[in-house]
């Protein structure tokens, strides 16, 4: 189970905005009229994309009055799942998956780096107060490490120089393009392709 | 080695484009209108003859499944639920299918939603695959366009909605009923069996919950016979597999191949052998971290299908080979699996609560080599405890690990522990007092 800590700083009026609003009422025809509760992830998921990638507790009682649903019911689901932040992050979420295949091919040295550039410790937000970073189980791209996912995209095939390269663009605010650092094709084998020649060539 | 003709996922590397008219171009939606002509029974039957086995992990059979579902709709509907949670180590194979061969998914989903009666069918993917499910929901929107799926889907007058629901970072929502509290909205915690969700599923309807590779598997059965298939693999164990090699080899990759491969040549052919050679591998972990390990000799002539691997006591599982050779401390790989699993566990069942981080504890000391010979005993009666006796499989997946380390590589955790501190100290001195005080600087 994880632990969560919870933000000492909370706003104290939350709302979606007019977009977010929309999304609601497409996400909540999903579901069975009466089972408007099923929602309750895809809503979590809007309060954070609106709140800088947290959630703070007002929105969670916001959250439950719209699907009906108690307040507790709704904590409940946001401290059971890893990704729900309840404290602040940084805009750049940073998660370097160490889980035995990976930790196998090295990811503590990706670790190392963010010690190295970011902070010394996990979850606390860079100097310039730009990102933060996190050690998470396997992120399924075992045959891709070792990797980290920053906000919603996997950088793959990484090493300690690639991924100095990555962390550092991202502490000057730029986001380098995903997927393998070695620009491999997908998850075949690299340089050594025994499967789909045809394919491959035609 | 499985002939290219013979495979089903001819985009598994998007060598092709994983569009809907590419996908038409190779052959997805020719026939969907067909097989669903055929009826119910034909499908099932087919499947069924197919030998098809589930690809989520404990490979029931599919046709069996299938056909649990009600025959007729009574009050409840049912729903077909499509597990795309893929949160096994070592396992990254349905993300290859929801970003390149959607289309093969989503027909899937529409013949097995028809075969067992749905109207309604979810695809749970995890909330960080966030991109894999973009990319899914741009294919369904493309086959709600060409009419393949929604009212009167291909033509045939079946009506079906897929809807994409994602998870937000639980391993234990890809147990199936973790997966449908989650659905429903809760914490995703297990639920007592039976019922079994066939009866009472998703909201107490009918659900049938399968494998993304499983079902995109489907219509390539129907479209090339039950006889193709079952023609591939063993008895039993036919058709081809997606197999994930990771860790200690030259070339990590995902490819498709045939049941019963040996797991050499996966090893050596396809993903470039192991790195610092054959005779550097220390074992292997043959079917995502759930399954037991096997060490190097078994690994010489071990073939890669259910009944092999359960004979050689681990499991197939997800088909997630991890290879880990002898730079390794194998210990600390185990400690750090038994880390996931405490981390992992839903907390329901106080002995997997418990346990999992029981073991954890004590494989991280033992890696250490702090821990006495008693310990190694201890550790087994803690597995003991968990396995058979908690609500779902996970108890399983995290105590089968740690037995099969201690099967195999006893000796190695052996040369780092030692004698009790404590029976060594009753003899030098007579007086106990404070004893404690002294164990941890003579341990
Ligand atoms: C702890 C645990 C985790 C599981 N995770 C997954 C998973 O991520 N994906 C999956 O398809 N099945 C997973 N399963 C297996 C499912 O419960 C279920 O058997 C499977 O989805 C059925 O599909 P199939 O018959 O097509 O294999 C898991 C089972 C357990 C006990
Ligand atoms: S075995 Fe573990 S994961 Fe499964 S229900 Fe019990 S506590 Fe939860
Ligand atoms: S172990 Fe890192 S992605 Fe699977």
């Amino acid at each position: 189970m994880t632990i969560k800590k919870i933000s000492k700083h909370q706003p104290e009026t939350f709302e979606f905005n007019e977009e977010n609003l929309i999304l609601f009422q497409k996400e909540i025809k999903k579901y069975p009229e009466t089972k408007k509760a099923s929602a309750v992830i895809s809503l979590l998921y809007l309060v954070q994309k609106q709140n800088n990638n947290w959630i703070p507790l007002i929105a969670i009682k916001y959250v439950a009055k719209l699907l009906s649903m108690s307040y507790m019911q709704v904590y409940e689901v946001v401290t059971f799942y890893s990704m729900f932040n309840l404290t602040p992050v940084g805009k750049y979420f940073i998660q370097v998956c160490t889980t035995t295949p990976c930790m196998i091919r090295d990811s503590k040295k990706i670790v190392d780096v963010c010690k190295k550039y970011i902070s010394e410790k996990p979850d606390q937000i860079s100097e310039n107060k730009i990102c933060s970073w996190t050690e998470v189980e396997c992120l399924g791209s075992c045959v891709s490490a070792p990797m980290m996912q920053i906000n919603s995209d996997y950088y793959e095939d990484l090493d300690e120089e690639k991924a100095e390269e990555i962390i550092k663009n991202i502490l000057d605010d730029k986001l380098p393009p995903p997927g393998s650092a070695r620009n491999r094709k997908n998850t075949s084998p690299e340089n050594a392709r025994t499967t789909l020649l045809e394919v491959k060539n035609a | 080695m499985l002939k290219d003709s013979n495979r089903i996922f001819k985009n598994l590397y998007n060598d092709l484009g994983w569009d809907i008219d590419s996908s038409i171009n190779r052959g997805d939606w020719s026939k969907t209108k067909d097989f669903i002509l055929k009826g119910k029974d034909w499908i099932i039957n087919e499947i069924k003859s197919s030998e098809l086995r589930g690809r989520g992990g404990a490979g029931f059979p599919t046709g069996l499944k299938l056909s649990f579902a009600p025959k007729e709709v009574g009050s409840r509907p049912h729903y077909l639920v499509i597990n795309a949670d893929e949160s096994e180590p070592g396992t990254c194979k349905d993300r290859d299918i929801l970003r390149f061969e959607p289309q093969k998914l989503i027909e899937g989903c529409l013949i097995a939603s028809y075969a067992v009666n749905a109207h309604t069918c979810y695809i749970y993917i995890r909330g960080e695959y966030f991109n894999e499910g973009q990319r899914l929901q741009e294919a369904l929107n493309q086959a709600y366009a060409k009419n393949f799926i929604g009212k009167n889907a291909c033509d045939s007058g079946w009506n079906l909605d897929i809807y994409i629901h994602y998870g937000a970072g639980a391993y234990i929502c890809g147990e199936e009923t973790a997966l449908l509290e989650s659905l429903e909205g809760k914490k995703g915690q297990p639920r007592l069996k039976p019922p079994f969700p066939a009866l009472v599923g998703l909201y107490g309807c009918p659900t049938i919950v399968n494998n993304v590779e499983t079902i995109a598997i489907v219509p390539t059965i129907l479209m090339r016979g039950a006889k193709w298939f079952s023609s591939l693999g063993l008895p039993k164990n036919t058709g081809t597999k997606i197999f994930c090699i990771s860790g200690n080899v030259n070339n990590p990759c995902n490819v498709e191949e045939e049941m019963g491969i040996p797991l050499k040549d996966l090893i050596e052919k396809h993903a470039g052998g192991v790195v610092g050679g054959w005779n550097n591998l220390q074992a292997v972990i043959p079917g995502g971290s759930s399954m037991p390990m096997l060490p190097k000799n078994i690994c010489e002539t071990i073939t890669m299908d259910f009944d092999s691997l359960i004979k050689a006591k681990s499991g197939l599982g997800t088909a997630g080979i991890i290879v880990i050779n002898k730079d390794q401390d194998i210990i600390k790989c185990m400690a750090r699996l038994a880390k996931f699993y405490k981390h992992e566990s839903c907390g329901q069942c106080t002995p997997c609560r418990e346990g999992s981080g029981w073991m954890w504890r004590m494989l991280e000391r033992m890696a250490e080599g702090e821990s006495s010979y008693k310990d190694i005993d201890l550790l087994y009666d803690v597995t003991k405890q968990i396995e058979g006796h908690t609500i779902c499989a996970f108890g399983e997946g995290s105590s089968w690990p740690v037995q099969g380390l201690l099967r195999h590589f006893r000796k190695e955790i052996e040369k780092r522990s030692h004698d009790e501190p404590l029976v060594k100290k009753k003899n030098n001195i007579p007086y106990l007092i404070d004893q404690h005080l002294l164990e941890k600087d003579s341990a």
